[in-house]
């Protein structure tokens, strides 16, 4: 017998039942289809887009207003200045042709080990928590959120949405279904591993910049 | 990982003289302790969370056959692999196979307990891969040749300096004594790691059967870096650990981390369903999930079914007086406080565990803080109760018990003995008010005195009160 039937045998065993008749099954994927609607953070704030960037600010990330595409490059600019990065990143395609000041490097590959700036556009914020959520795909490589020191994303504010459960409905109508990733990114990398004290950029980017488009 | 719970006692003494544990253990107190309860207080649906996530839960376990085929029909369907394993061997068995076959040398490793359970890193190594714990707190007690010694914060039990030094020898870098340097050196030790393991292993918080995603969530997003830049990607997790729907992740998404560490959300909160897609240019080409049994299908229908509703919060421990004295090593296995305690024995066997539930003073705290409402002590109680008939509580206290059960069901041969006890304690007391030591048991006015009777039992005093009215 296969480990999987003598797992399945045994769970089966201790309900004291056999494999669930037909009618039971159709419940239970007709609650997978239509999932309940269950008790949820009260978000009664009019401004989102202030609720989200008070939330994300709070655990020690930056936001920023801008008001179109085209001023992604400048803000970027100005950041690595600030912090004196190098003028080179990793930038997704999904943020479309974007004309960057000279002297810049741009790669839209996977991110190796020496890249020290990432730039994505988000798929959605959450006010509730002040989260980024960002979805895996040719266009918006998964390395770009971790492998970076600093991370800058691009938010656009029609797509800051109330809560978690706002992204399922917007995810469960997108053509292509689930994405291989999805990460829900709510501020800079921490660690509290040594002595219970926060530090900043364990593994992940030390720096989080939210540019809030619109 | 070594069972040493046997030694319960004598690990138990030692960690209570560890100066340095003992510094660790009071800042758990005014760090997750504080935390937690503040972040309770700033949510008001927090109670009603609690309870949606036990239903959930419940809902799950009933049907928990149904769950498991619709998740591994959807990972299936993203191109991965679902692997059912019976006990740790089992485990051990698939992973090893899975490692061969991707000709892996070096294996990266985010934290999971059910990995610990599985007894892999020793495994692993024993056929001679290289494994990085890449949790920081995980690689520190790597460093120090020592298990985990609480469920989200493994090294709680390390001082900065034990860090430095244990840094300073492996690396072979100056020793550095600041917070934020050691932090940076491990960042660009662990780096190397990342980028040159073939193979990267994780856990699995919750696996959705919508969508056939496991979800991990981290703060430093080391688990997200393992998974996404080794070749292939293990998860590891308990059969239990699946959920509906999306929308039931919720739920869990917003007490998880407020119990845990009392932050409103982690930094990440990660999914991953199947391989790498075509167009891509990144994530792992092969995604294999392995889900461990080990006694937890023994454990559905049974008295102890609430247990397979933990998410591992470490809300029980952090909040046990017992945990706080002693810490996690004590306890001798991979889960320790008081889910472990109801875990251990259920899944090592009663042989070996006695103390386990025994240690726990019945307080209560740790249930009143289970975010998915497990009883807790009730389960402890139960798993005394199966000791008892199982014949393996030592007869001295059986004895005890059975004369106080005889006295107990005689309510006036138990209020004459109750009067002529207070009157002895009254004038050994000697009008202090408080013994300094027992006669019969001086362990226990070791470090405290016993509050001493002034002389009538309470029923002596209520009915004289009412006598006067």
């Amino acid at each position: 017998m296969s480990s999987r039937d003598t797992v399945f045998n045994a769970i089966r065993q201790s309900l004291g039942r056999g494999p669930l008749d037909e009618a039971a099954r159709r419940k239970l994927d007709a609650r997978i289809a239509e999932p309940p609607q269950h008790v949820r953070a009260t978000v009664d704030d009019a401004d989102l887009i202030a609720r989200f960037a008070q939330r994300f600010e709070s655990r020690a990330g930056t936001t920023e207003r801008i008001n179109s595409l085209a001023d992604v490059p400048t803000a970027v600019a100005a950041l690595a200045e600030r912090y004196g990065i190098a003028p080179s990143a990793v930038v997704g395609t999904a943020l479309g042709e974007l004309t960057w000041p000279e002297g810049w490097q741009i790669d839209h590959g996977a991110a190796g080990i020496e890249v020290m700036l990432g730039v994505s556009l988000a798929w959605r914020g959450i006010a509730e928590t002040g989260s980024i959520l960002m979805l895996s795909g040719p266009e918006r490589p998964i390395t770009h959120n971790f492998v970076p020191e600093t991370h800058v994303v691009v938010l656009p504010v029609e797509h800051i949405v109330r809560h978690y459960e706002d992204c399922w409905v917007a995810l469960r109508e997108r053509d292509q279904g689930t994405p291989r990733a999805m990460n829900f990114i709510s501020g800079p990398s921490r660690t509290g591993d040594v002595e219970q004290t926060i530090e900043l950029g364990a593994h992940g980017p030390r720096r989080m910049h939210v540019l809030i488009l619109g | 990982m070594e069972f040493r719970s046997p030694e319960f006692k004598t690990r138990a003494v030692h960690a209570l003289h560890d100066v340095n544990l003992q510094k660790a253990l009071s800042n758990t107190k005014a760090g997750f302790v504080v935390k937690r309860a503040q972040a309770a207080e700033e949510m008001p649906e927090f109670e009603a969370l609690r309870d949606t996530a036990r239903d959930i839960k419940d809902h799950v376990l009933n049907n928990l056959d149904h769950y498991l085929e619709k998740y591994e029909a959807a990972v299936t369907a993203a191109g991965g692999h679902v692997h059912y394993a019976a006990d740790a061997e089992d485990a051990r068995r698939i992973i090893l196979g899975i490692c061969k076959k991707a000709n892996a040398k070096r294996i990266t490793k985010g934290k999971s307990m059910v990995s610990e359970e599985m007894g892999l890193n020793e495994a692993l190594i024993a056929d001679g891969y290289e494994v990085v714990e890449t949790d920081l707190g995980e690689y520190i007690i790597q460093l120090a040749d020592e298990p985990p010694s609480h469920i989200i914060a493994p090294a709680i039990h390390k001082t900065k300096d034990q860090v430095a030094d244990l840094f300073a020898a492996a690396h072979n870098k100056p020793r550095k004594t600041d917070r934020a340097a050691l932090v940076a050196e491990a960042r660009e030790v662990l780096r190397e790691k990342y980028f040159s393991a073939e193979v990267g292993i994780t856990g699995g918080n919750f696996l959705v059967a919508e969508t056939g995603s496991s979800v991990i969530v981290t703060n430093e997003g080391n688990g997200d870096l393992t998974q996404t830049l080794a070749k292939v990607h293990i998860v590891t997790s308990g059969i239990e650990r699946v959920i509906p729907t999306l929308d039931d992740l919720s739920v869990f998404l917003r007490i998880l981390a407020r119990s845990a560490t009392g932050q409103e959300t982690e930094s990440y909160t990660t999914f991953s369903t199947g391989p790498r897609r075509e167009g891509d240019v990144d994530g792992p080409e092969e995604y294999h999930v392995v889900l461990l049994d080990n006694g937890r299908s023994k454990m559905l229908g049974s008295r102890f079914q609430d247990m397979l509703r933990c998410i591992r919060c470490g809300a029980c421990m952090n909040h046990c007086p017992v945990y706080g004295s002693i810490g996690g090593h004590a306890y001798g296995w991979v889960y320790p406080g008081p889910m472990g305690s109801v875990l251990t024995p259920l899944i090592k066997g009663m042989d070996g565990t006695y103390d386990l539930p025994n240690a726990c003073t019945l307080n209560g705290r740790c249930k009143s803080v289970c975010p998915v409402r497990i009883p807790l002590p009730d389960l402890l109680r139960e798993v005394r109760h199966q000791q008892y008939r199982k014949n393996m509580t030592p007869k001295r206290q059986k004895q005890a018990l059975k004369l106080w059960r005889y006295v107990a069901e005689r309510p006036k041969l138990y209020h004459f003995a109750e009067r002529i006890g207070v009157r002895i304690l009254a004038s050994m007391a000697n009008g202090k008010g408080k013994l300094r030591s027992l006669p019969f048991d001086p362990g226990w006015t070791g470090a405290r005195d016993l509050p001493a009777p002034t002389g009538r039992t309470f029923l002596e005093l209520w009915q004289a009160k009412r006598g006067d009215q």
